[in-house]
C-alpha cells in the first residue's frame, strides 16, 4: 500500500514547478453549516454525489440546531458557508437581530417546501364555522380561520398562538402575509411564537400552539401523527417566495473568488440534478440519513415529490412543484427579492423605509457573484431585478403586485396593517 | 454605583448548570438564578429582569430567545454578547466550547467578560470530564476483553497467565496494533471456532 502512495507523491513533486490551472487542482476544504431540513438538499447532493469534489472542493457539512448558531459560527469563522433563511443577510445588512455580522447571498437554495399546519381541532371548528369540506383553497382557509377568531374573542377564549422558526424568516413573512390576507392581523389577533422546526408536532399535540409554519418535512409529519392539518403551502402564498440562501462573509468571498465560483458551479449542477424527480428517491434515502434529516426515507421522498396528506381523514393534495431546486432561475439571487424581504420588515415593524436601507437590503443579494461563476447561459435571467408576482402562475395570493421601485406605494396597498408600525431603534453597530 | 448583576444560566443539562452556579456563586456573584426548562422562561426573565443570561449552545430554543429579545421593546433589552466584537478570541473560545450569552444593551464590557470567562472554562471542565469518563468506561471495556483473550490463550495453548499475556503483547508490536485490538480478534476467533 504505502509503495503505491510513495509513487503518487513522486510523480506529483518531479521538480518541474506546476502552472498555476494545476496548482489550483488542489482540494479546497469549505466548511458548511446546515440545519436539517429538505431545502439544504442541494448542499447535502453536492457534497454526497461528487457535485463538490468534481470542482475540487471538499465540502464539510456540520449540522446545527439554531439559526442564531448558524449565524454566530459563520460569522466568527467557524463555517465558511452556511445554509441559512434568505431573510439573515437582510437583517444582518440593516444591523438587525443579536450579533448582526455582515453576510452575503450569492445563491439561492431553490424554491417552495414551507406549509401552514393548524390543529386538527382548530381547523374542524373552521369546517363547522365556514362549511368547508376540505377542497378549499388557501385563502378560503384564512378567512375561515379569521371567522372563528372572531367568534373565540365574542367568547373571551384565547386566541390562537402561532408558531414560526426565527423572527427574520420567510416563515414569519409568509405566515402574516397569508393571515393578513384573510383580514387577521398578526400581531393583534393572533400571537405568534418561535419553536424550533423538530418540536412542532410534539408542541402542537401538547396544545402549547395552535398552528405553526415551517419547512419540510415537519408539516407532513404533524399528519402523519394525525395533530395537524394543512392549510397552505408556500405556492398558494407566492411561489417565488424566496426561501433558503447560501450565506457567506463578504471577507471570504473576497479572498477565495475562485473557491467561491467553483462552490457555485458545483451547487448549480447539484440543484439541476436534485430537479429530476428520477433522482428524487436516491436523494430522499440520503436525506433520511441520521447525520443529515433523520427521518423516514419514505415520507421525504413524498415530500420531494409534492405528495402529501393534509388532513388525518386521508385527504391528499400534490403540489408538482412542492420543491423547485433549480428550474425556473430557482438559485438566482433575484435583488428584487431581497427588497421584497426588506419590504415585509417594513409591514411588520422590524424595520423602517427609507430609501437608503432598502439599497443596504438589497445588497446583501449579490447575483454579480452568482454570474461571475457560471456566466451567461440563457437560462440565467439577464435583469438582477424584477416586477415579483406579476406573472400569472406566479402571483401571490392576494393579487398585489412588488414593485421593488415604489415600495412606499406597495406598502401602502395593504389593509393590514393600515399603518406600518414604528420599528424600534436598533443598536448602532 | 456598581450593583451586583443578576445571572441567569438556562441550561437543560442540569449538571453543567450546577456548575457553572458554583463557580459564579465561588467568583463572588450571589444573584444566580438556573433554569432548566424552557417552559415559561419568558416570564422568567420578565420577572428576574436578568443583566446576563448564558446559555448552552446546543439548545434549539435559542431561537426562541433571539424572538423574545426581538420583541422586548423596553430599555432592558438583552443582546447576544457577540455585539462587542473588540474581544474576538475570547468569543471563539466561548462559541467553540458551547457557550453563549446575552447581555443587557449597554453593559460594561470588563464586567461581562470574566462571567463569561468563567461559564467557558466550566463548559469545558465539564465536557472533559465527560470525556473522561467515556474514556475510563472503554478503558475498562478494553481491559474486560484482554482478560478475556488471556483466559482462552490460556486454556487453549497451556499457558501461564504470564506467558499469555506476553504473547498477546509480542503480537500486538509484531502487527502493530493496540493490545485491546488483538485480544478483541482472538475473542472473536474463539467464538467463531467454538474455543
Amino acid at each position: 500500500m504505502s509503495f503505491i502512495r510513495t509513487g503518487i507523491e513522486r510523480s506529483q513533486g518531479n521538480g518541474i514547478a506546476a502552472p498555476a490551472a494545476i496548482r489550483s487542482e488542489r482540494t479546497r476544504l469549505v466548511r458548511a453549516g446546515f440545519i436539517p431540513l429538505v431545502d439544504a438538499s442541494v448542499l447535502i447532493a453536492a457534497s454526497e454525489f461528487g457535485f463538490a469534489a468534481r470542482e475540487g472542493i471538499q465540502l464539510d457539512l456540520v449540522k446545527d440546531v439554531s439559526w442564531a448558531n448558524i449565524r454566530d459560527r459563520l460569522a466568527f469563522r467557524q463555517f465558511d458557508i452556511a445554509h441559512m433563511l434568505a431573510p439573515m443577510p437582510v437583517a444582518s445588512a440593516l444591523g438587525l437581530g443579536s450579533n448582526p455580522s455582515p453576510v452575503i447571498a450569492p445563491f439561492s437554495l431553490g424554491r417552495g417546501g414551507n406549509a401552514i399546519t393548524l390543529s386538527v381541532q382548530l381547523y374542524r371548528r373552521m369546517q363547522a364555522k365556514a362549511e368547508l369540506d376540505g377542497r378549499e383553497d388557501a385563502l378560503t382557509n384564512a378567512r375561515a380561520l379569521k371567522l372563528v377568531i372572531d367568534d373565540m374573542r365574542s367568547k373571551g377564549e384565547d386566541l390562537p398562538i402561532l408558531g414560526i422558526t426565527y423572527p427574520y424568516s420567510s416563515h414569519n413573512y409568509e405566515l402574516r402575509y397569508w393571515l393578513a390576507a384573510g383580514g387577521i392581523h398578526p400581531d393583534h389577533d393572533v400571537k405568534l411564537i418561535v419553536v424550533p422546526p423538530p418540536m412542532t408536532s410534539d408542541a402542537l399535540s401538547a396544545g402549547v400552539i395552535d398552528g405553526f409554519c415551517v419547512g419540510a418535512p415537519w408539516n407532513m409529519l404533524a399528519v402523519e401523527r394525525e395533530v395537524g392539518r394543512i392549510v397552505a403551502v408556500k405556492e398558494d402564498i407566492w411561489p417565488s417566495s424566496p426561501e433558503k440562501i447560501v450565506g457567506t462573509r463578504p471577507e471570504w468571498a473576497e479572498q477565495n473568488p475562485e473557491t467561491l465560483s467553483r462552490l457555485i458551479v458545483a451547487l448549480d449542477r447539484a440543484a439541476e440534478w436534485c430537479d429530476g424527480h428520477e433522482n428524487r428517491r436516491e436523494l430522499a434515502q440520503v436525506l433520511a440519513a441520521p447525520r443529515y434529516i433523520d427521518a423516514s426515507a419514505g415520507i421525504l421522498h413524498r415530500v420531494l415529490l409534492g405528495k402529501f396528506t393534509t388532513d388525518p381523514d386521508g385527504a391528499e393534495r400534490t403540489v408538482p412543484e412542492y420543491f423547485s431546486f433549480h428550474r425556473g432561475a430557482a438559485n438566482f439571487p433575484w435583488i428584487s427579492q431581497a427588497q421584497w424581504i426588506f419590504s415585509q420588515m417594513v409591514r411588520w415593524g422590524q424595520a423602517t423605509y427609507d430609501p437608503r436601507t432598502s439599497r443596504q437590503a438589497a445588497a446583501a443579494f449579490r447575483p454579480d457573484l452568482y454570474r461571475k461563476a457560471l456566466g451567461s447561459r440563457l437560462d440565467i435571467p439577464s435583469n438582477d431585478s424584477r416586477v415579483e408576482g406579476g406573472a400569472t402562475d406566479d402571483g401571490f395570493i392576494d393579487g398585489t403586485v412588488f414593485n421593488p421601485l415604489d415600495i412606499s406605494a406597495y406598502l401602502a396597498e395593504f389593509d393590514i396593517p393600515t399603518q406600518v408600525p414604528k420599528a424600534p431603534e436598533q443598536t448602532v453597530v | 454605583m456598581k450593583t451586583a448583576l443578576s445571572i441567569m444560566i438556562f441550561d437543560e443539562n442540569r449538571i453543567r448548570a450546577s456548575i457553572i452556579e458554583e463557580g459564579l456563586r465561588e467568583a463572588g456573584h450571589d444573584r444566580v438564578v438556573v433554569i432548566h426548562d424552557i417552559v415559561g422562561l419568558a416570564r422568567q426573565i420578565e420577572v428576574i429582569s436578568p443583566d446576563v443570561i448564558v446559555i448552552d449552545i446546543e439548545t434549539p430554543n435559542r431561537d426562541m430567545l433571539e424572538h423574545l429579545f426581538q420583541l422586548t421593546r423596553s430599555v432592558r433589552k438583552p443582546i447576544a454578547m457577540f455585539v462587542d466584537r473588540s474581544d474576538s478570541s475570547s468569543i471563539e473560545a466561548a462559541v467553540e466550547a458551547g457557550v453563549s450569552a446575552y447581555v443587557v444593551d449597554g453593559l460594561k464590557k470588563e464586567r461581562v467578560k470574566p462571567i463569561l470567562d468563567m461559564a467557558v472554562s466550566r463548559f469545558k471542565a465539564f465536557s472533559r470530564l465527560q470525556q473522561e469518563l467515556a474514556d475510563a468506561k472503554s478503558a475498562l471495556e478494553e481491559r474486560k476483553i484482554i482478560e478475556r483473550a488471556k483466559g482462552i490463550l490460556m486454556k487453549s495453548r497451556k499457558l501461564s497467565e504470564d506467558e499469555a499475556y506476553a504473547l498477546l503483547r509480542q503480537t500486538a508490536m509484531n502487527e502493530k496494533k493496540k493490545l485491546a485490538d488483538i485480544a478483541q480478534s482472538v475473542v472473536m476467533a474463539a467464538s467463531i471456532l467454538g474455543g
